[in-house]
């Protein structure tokens, strides 16, 4: 940069000008000396990063990745079941099993109920298709015992599913560890029997629907930081320095104070016979038998989380209010302009780019949030972590989790590029 | 915010209107956390203020939570008050393990997210770092990305963190990390780093360069213009960033949840158990000591900020 700009670099590159190279005392070309000295600068500088940029590379990035490995990536059947997955491998879609599949099913069976890995081939195949686990668990304690020829006949003896012709098609899907059949999922969408996607039964169509309540609660709760922040942050922008660092202890204390406390309080407040129904009562707004039901549902969500994220709209909108010069709304008021109309045309657009940042930063947050919605939330309120988070814990199907996780890793990442085009990282402030 | 001696009196009504608008935004933002103080001295086992507490009949309040934080989980809770009595409490009582806990681990994560942070801090405020953008993007974005999914990559690599080095073929087993507390510490560490990232890198643009130039010029080596020049100045910064470090560690439950073992029980996993399970005032008693810690962080942070704007000569404005 600074050799471009000099207007001498152009015609002196390297240092060899028409009046003699410039030398630095020990007689070096003063440019190589000097690209040397920016590329040491340029190292060094690189080098007091390098240990963090490590730790977090090792104990975050590479986790991350690992995981989202697990939505695409799932050889659960196909590392267990190695002799049937080499038929499916060498045979079209929509062949119907011949003695050789299964010869080579009941082989795998066999194998791997005795390695006792057959759970998890069962869970895999169970992902598709619902209800299979214990087909392949109740198959394998019987096929220990030993199994004879023909094995079509001894396999539908044990269970007749297994002449399903929508099983032999799951199991094709699985026998291939890479798969998007989670990404189709978390789409509601899922295959056929030939292969083709089609939309998942009515019942099991929560996904799609998860995602949108999500993003449109996201969107909600950060309208509402805006119309809760704005005033608050314009107040403590015109107010004296010293009173506004008074008040600003009321945004921040909020803002350092444990979650897990807000939501206990938000609790304690608006529960059946909490403080909040108990002063309606009181000021004859309800009846007694009329109490709210304002937590474990939606609107839970929504106030707790509208709480919880609201400094996080008032800092950015503040700091940018504090730059605005008042003398502006007052040279358009003295040119005849309304209050409304000052307001309107002259402020509001000055404060574009701390609600911009504001804005991004709350829906960012909410769109990953998990402990609000999951203690409050109910059953109305659940977002789409709590999703992930079911998936991780109780019904163990970590592929799902992780196709979802992606999904919502995707968007937010989008958005955080999006934050630092429009806002820049440097200019993220706490407080 | 005063009105002008011409404003109309629309603009007085609007004027009052925004006011009364902005107070009761106020109490929105406050009265959550203050609320919960006074009813955390409730006899009653319930969340509102009975009818004893709101004529301050002595009798409707008592300590009985903040008693049953020290007694729950306690072998013997109902012996004589004394020596044998109170180190069985420090021993068993659950609430002060969990206590415990959060201090250990929040201590450490402090520590190293601090160090890292201030280094990387330094070097990517100088201006001939390269790729600055991008790195700055990615030591920042384990504030950004969703918990969940942080918390879901670290249960999986913590249970094997050598699985990695079996991509390219070396052993791929040497013990877990989940359910130990380094796993912990190391996990609020990488969650704790992009405040520090945050807060020093704002300390350091006010930073005046030549004062390093200065005092190399005068024949300083670079490590004693550190640690007599750099340090002295950005160390408000600092301990802001490591402040927030700790209260990020102190507060944080799901990489607890997902990569802690029963002995890494921290506060916040305790509370989250509370509210699950039957939520009974001892949580308010919890949660007053805690408010009560965070107006002490609070205060503290706002000295210090103060403090760095007088020693850089910022004033207020």
């Amino acid at each position: 940069m600074a050799q471009a700009s000099d207007p001498h670099a152009a015609s002196a590159p390297g240092g060899d000008a028409n009046d003699g190279p410039l030398t630095t005392a020990d007689g070096q070309p003063l440019g190589r000396a000097l690209r040397r000295s920016q590329r040491r600068a340029k190292r060094r500088a690189f080098l007091l990063v390098l240990p963090l940029l490590a730790f977090i590379l090792i104990t975050f990035v590479v986790p991350i990745a690992q995981m989202l490995q697990r939505s695409f990536y799932n050889d659960g059947f196909s590392a267990n079941m190695p002799q049937l997955s080499a038929w499916f491998a060498a045979t079209e879609r929509g062949t119907d099993p011949d003695d050789a599949a299964w010869a080579a099913l009941a082989a795998d069976l066999t194998a791997t109920a005795e390695a006792r890995t057959i759970g998890v081939v069962g869970t895999r195949i169970n992902y598709d298709m619902a209800g299979t686990r214990s087909l392949f668990t109740s198959t394998g304690r019987k096929v220990r015992d030993g199994i004879e020829p023909p094995y079509r006949e001894a396999l539908l003896e044990i269970d007749e599913k297994w002449g399903n012709p929508r099983l032999w098609s799951v199991m094709r899907e699985a026998s291939s560890p890479v798969t998007t059949n989670f990404y189709l999922a978390s789409l509601d969408r899922t295959r056929d029997d030939d292969g083709n996607i089609t939309m998942a039964p009515e019942n099991q169509q929560v996904y799609v629907m998860l995602f949108q309540r999500t993003f449109g609660l996201s969107l909600l709760i950060t309208v509402a930081t805006f119309v809760l922040g704005f005033p608050i942050a314009h107040l403590l922008a015109t107010l004296p320095m010293r009173r506004a660092n008074l008040l600003m202890i009321l945004v921040l204390l909020p803002f350092w104070t444990s979650l897990l406390v807000r939501t206990t309080s938000w609790i304690v407040l608006l529960q059946q016979q909490g403080v909040v129904n108990d002063l309606l009562i009181w000021a004859g707004i309800i009846d007694a038998n009329g109490r709210l039901q304002m937590i474990y549902n939606r609107t839970g969500t929504i106030i707790a989380m509208t709480h919880i994220l609201l400094p996080f709209m008032i800092l950015p909108l503040y700091s940018v209010m504090r730059t605005i010069n008042p003398s502006y709304v007052r040279a358009a008021r003295s040119l005849g302009a309304t209050s409304w109309t000052a307001f309107r045309r002259i402020y509001f657009p000055q404060t574009l780019p701390g609600l911009g940042a504001g804005a991004l930063l709350v829906f960012i947050l909410a769109v990953g949030y998990y402990i609000t919605p999951a203690l409050v939330g109910g059953s109305s309120g659940q977002l789409i972590s709590n999703m992930i988070a079911m998936h991780m814990t109780d019904t163990l199907n970590w592929s799902m989790a992780a196709a979802l996780a992606a999904l919502l890793l995707g968007s937010v990442l989008a958005l955080y590029w999006i934050y630092d085009r429009l806002v820049g990282i440097d200019n993220l402030k706490l407080g | 915010m005063a009105l002008p001696k011409y404003a109309s009196p629309l603009e007085k009504a609007w004027h009052w209107a925004y006011l009364v608008i902005c107070t009761l935004i106020f109490i929105f933002l406050i009265a959550p956390i203050i609320v919960i103080i006074p009813l955390s001295f409730n006899a009653e086992p319930y969340f509102t203020f009975t009818d004893k507490m709101r004529s301050f009949d002595p009798d409707g309040y008592s300590m009985r939570w903040y008693d049953s934080l020290l007694t729950f989980g306690m072998q013997a809770p109902d012996g004589p008050r004394n020596g044998g009595w109170w180190a069985d409490a420090w021993n068993n009582a659950k609430w002060i393990n969990a206590a415990k806990n959060s201090m250990i681990i929040g201590f450490f994560s402090t520590i190293l997210a601090t160090a890292l942070g201030t280094l990387a801090a330094l070097g990517l405020s100088r201006p001939e770092m390269p790729f600055r953008r991008a790195i700055m993007a990615i030591l920042i974005s384990p504030m950004i990305v969703p918990l969940i999914i942080t918390a879901t990559g670290m249960f999986f690599f913590y249970s094997n963190p050598c699985s990695v080095l079996g991509w390219v073929g070396l052993p791929s087993n040497c013990g877990r990390l989940a359910g130990t507390y380094t796993g912990v510490i190391l996990a609020h560490a990488t969650l704790g780093i992009p405040f520090v990232i945050i807060t020093v890198t704002a300390t350091l643009v006010g930073f005046d360069q030549s004062l390093n130039r200065a005092a190399a010029s005068l024949g300083a080596n670079p490590r004693t213009t550190f640690f007599r020049v750099t340090m002295p100045l950005i160390l408000p910064g600092v301990i802001s960033g490591a402040l927030f470090a700790f209260v990020t560690s102190f507060d944080e439950v799901v990489a607890v949840l997902f990569i802690a073992g029963p002995d890494q029980q921290t506060i916040p996993r305790q509370m989250w158990n509370g509210i699950r399970e039957q939520i009974s005032p001892a949580i308010l008693a919890v949660a007053t000591i805690l408010v009560l810690f965070s107006i002490a962080l609070l205060t503290t942070v706002e000295l210090l900020r103060r403090r760095s704007e007088r020693m850089r000569g910022v004033t207020p404005h």
